[in-house]
């Protein structure tokens, strides 16, 4: 079945508060409609000896699932998040220390490593560590009737054929990260990196909407 | 990643600073910090916000087997998360005394205080009943983690519903929420615990010390007490000795602090009832503050997706196609064993060979031939020596049709040593 053209894309609404916890250097949580992220960096620091890289920081993501032990698919969205990071961060910079990015789940409903990503970038703007491009992820699910869906909630993904997450930077909008889930021709791959670039503006925006708003003098 | 130690003056500072009733933060010695309790989406989800301490709690259930000494008593779970997000001395995935320290405080408030009816958890006696997990999670450590973990627990119980069920017979039946509305757990009274912390041999006191003070108190006294002014547990650490007296004095303020902060959770609970009922969006996602300068939201937006399928289908058109890429070549040398689509298949070929002597008369004589010569000289040593009967019978008569069936079962395994054995004894 092939993906007719995509109708009725959106993004939830969402939303993103930056600084608000005391501890970390950088901290953010990102709202995507009902499921919400919290971010916290810390670094660069000391680095454990056996971690230490000779030319740059070590990057460490840690996901914290809402019950239970981290499992395989927190390792998992641990990787997407870190190698993302690992790409956009100029770690050359501060050779020899330790970044640690922590991601608390606080609610999941769909799209859960999209927000983790956003909430990722958010709280290293947050942290100001050097960056060569700001990076998003977007989630789309492709319905059993061939609908792209961005975005989706839980209920939306449990009923899709296949599920798409990509990492997008702010330079070109080149996808940087990619991770899918079921099975899809390349015709629809194409369709909805397309419309996850198209997606990614809203929330190239949205960061630099909310940038302006913090370093402005009023609200 | 190392806590950065505090410095000598900074520690005279503070230590000055209490000598004199005074707090680095402005409050008085009795004061809490501003407590914030909200909710989450989803029930049993609470956090809370004490000053600049953050702690989430998330409640979960689960049908298991009832402990063997409790037969009919749902069971309790208590975990308390150090994560690193908190503070960066908390490693992740390591029992650090902290951890196990604020784990057993909690199972004594919450789970050795009886405040929840175990006995309502039991579904099935013996055989099922509900697991109550409850998982707090620490955000941010601004100092005073225990009471801000025990009012998200007690306040994510009096939250939580679990789904209802129904038992027919053998046969237990789980409903969804949209089947039938979750229950509450029945919960007794609610324990809260209370810190106080002691400076100077016990000279000073305060109450709900922020991370700096905590860094440099001599010792700690946790009560937990529930409205009704019964105790529910005392933890004194730190090594301090105190006076019948000092304990007293803290009893009392604890039971003040302690209905106050019952007062503000059942409000909590109140508000949050009324915006479900109200048909409202709650949650996480509500809370944000839309007033701060570093808080931004956005309305849900459409995306334009006029030239999305004009361009995937360009992209595909000015991809290259692919190279044909040929089966790598498969050059099978003896004894070597393949699998793989397209290939041919050489595992279990000795069992459908096997199989094949029998059904085919004809072969067996061919290939057991040589067998039968080597049997014909070993006969009699190998009737001696083998204490399986079947194994006689294959020696005896090997192309009788009867035997077909006895040895069916036990020829592939044992064919193969038993000639093995017959070669042996030859010479």
């Amino acid at each position: 079945m092939e993906v007719s053209a995509p109708s009725n894309v959106s993004l939830r609404e969402f939303g993103c508060e930056q600084s608000l916890l005391s501890r970390p250097d950088g901290s953010a949580s990102f709202v995507q409609g009902d499921t919400s992220v919290m971010a916290g960096v810390y670094g660069p620091a000391e680095v454990k000896v056996s971690k230490e890289i000779y030319d740059r920081a070590t990057l460490e993501v840690l996901v914290q699932p809402k019950v239970g032990l981290p499992s395989v698919r927190e390792r998992s969205q641990e990787q997407c998040v870190r190698e993302t990071c690992e790409e956009a961060l100029l770690l050359t910079l501060h050779p020899r220390s330790s970044l640690t990015l922590v991601l608390q789940v606080l609610h999941d409903d769909g799209s859960l490593l999209s927000c983790c990503l956003n909430a990722a970038c958010m709280a290293l703007m947050d942290a100001g560590l050097p960056m060569s491009c700001l990076f998003c992820g977007v989630t789309c699910a492709i319905s059993a009737y061939g609908q792209i869906i961005t975005d989706p909630t839980s209920a939306q993904e449990k009923e899709s054929r296949a599920l798409m997450t990509f990492a997008i930077d702010s330079k070109e909008r080149k996808v940087m990260m990619s991770s899918t889930k079921g099975s899809f021709s390349v015709h629809e791959l194409q369709q909805c990196v397309a419309v996850s670039q198209r997606a990614s503006e809203r929330i190239f925006q949205f960061y630099r909407d909310s940038v302006r708003r913090r370093y402005s003098k009023s609200l | 990643m190392k806590e950065t130690p505090l410095s000598a003056c900074e520690r005279d500072f503070i230590l000055k600073a209490i000598e004199e009733k005074k707090r680095l933060d402005g409050r008085q010695t009795y004061d809490y910090r501003k407590i914030k309790i909200s909710f989450g989406t989803d029930y049993g989800c609470c956090f809370v916000d004490l000053g600049q301490t953050r702690v989430m709690a998330q409640v979960s259930c689960e049908l298991v087997a009832p402990k063997e000494s409790r037969p009919n008593e749902g069971i309790m779970f208590f975990n308390i998360e150090l994560s690193p997000l908190a503070s960066p001395a908390f490693e992740q995935g390591r029992q650090s005394e902290l951890s196990v320290k604020l784990n057993r405080q909690l199972e004594r408030c919450l789970r050795n205080s009886k405040c929840i009816d175990t006995e309502s958890l039991c579904v099935v006696s013996g055989e099922k009943v509900w697991q109550i997990r409850v998982d707090v999670h620490m955000l941010n450590n601004d100092g005073n983690l225990m009471d801000a973990s025990s009012i998200a627990a007690i306040a994510a119980l009096c939250h939580f519903r679990r789904p209802d069920v129904a038992v027919q017979g053998e046969e237990v039946t789980v409903y969804s929420p949209e089947e039938r509305d979750p229950i509450p757990l029945s919960i007794y009274h609610m324990p809260i615990s209370v810190s106080f912390s002691f400076f100077q041999q016990g000279t000073y006191l305060l109450v709900d010390p922020c991370e700096r003070e905590e860094r440099v108190m001599d010792g700690l006294l946790m009560i937990a007490m529930n409205k009704h002014r019964e105790i529910c547990s005392i933890q004194s650490s730190g090594g301090i000795m105190l006076l019948k007296e000092q304990v007293m004095r803290c009893s009392k303020i604890a039971s003040v602090k302690v209905s106050e902060i019952t007062e503000l959770i059942s409000k909590a609970l109140m508000n949050d009832k009324t915006a479900r009922k109200a048909g409202g969006r709650c949650g996480f996602a509500e809370s944000m503050p839309q007033e701060r300068i570093t808080a931004l939201k956005v309305d849900e937006t459409p995306v334009e997706t006029a030239d999305v399928t004009e361009k995937a289908s360009s992209i595909i058109k000015e991809a290259e196609a692919p190279p044909p890429t040929a089966p790598s070549p498969v050059v099978p040398v003896p004894g070597v064993g393949q699998v793989g689509l397209g290939l041919q298949n050489t595992w279990g070929v000795e069992e459908e060979e096997e199989l094949e002597e029998f059904s085919s008369g004809d072969d067996v004589e061919e290939v057991t031939k040589m067998e039968e010569d080597e049997r014909k000289n070993t006969k009699g040593d190998v009737v001696e020596i083998s204490d399986s009967e079947e194994e006689e019978v294959v020696i005896l008569h090997p192309e009788k049709p009867q035997k077909a069936e006895n040895v069916k079962s036990s020829f592939h395994q044992k064919g193969a040593p038993s000639s093995k054995k017959k070669t042996k004894q030859k010479p």
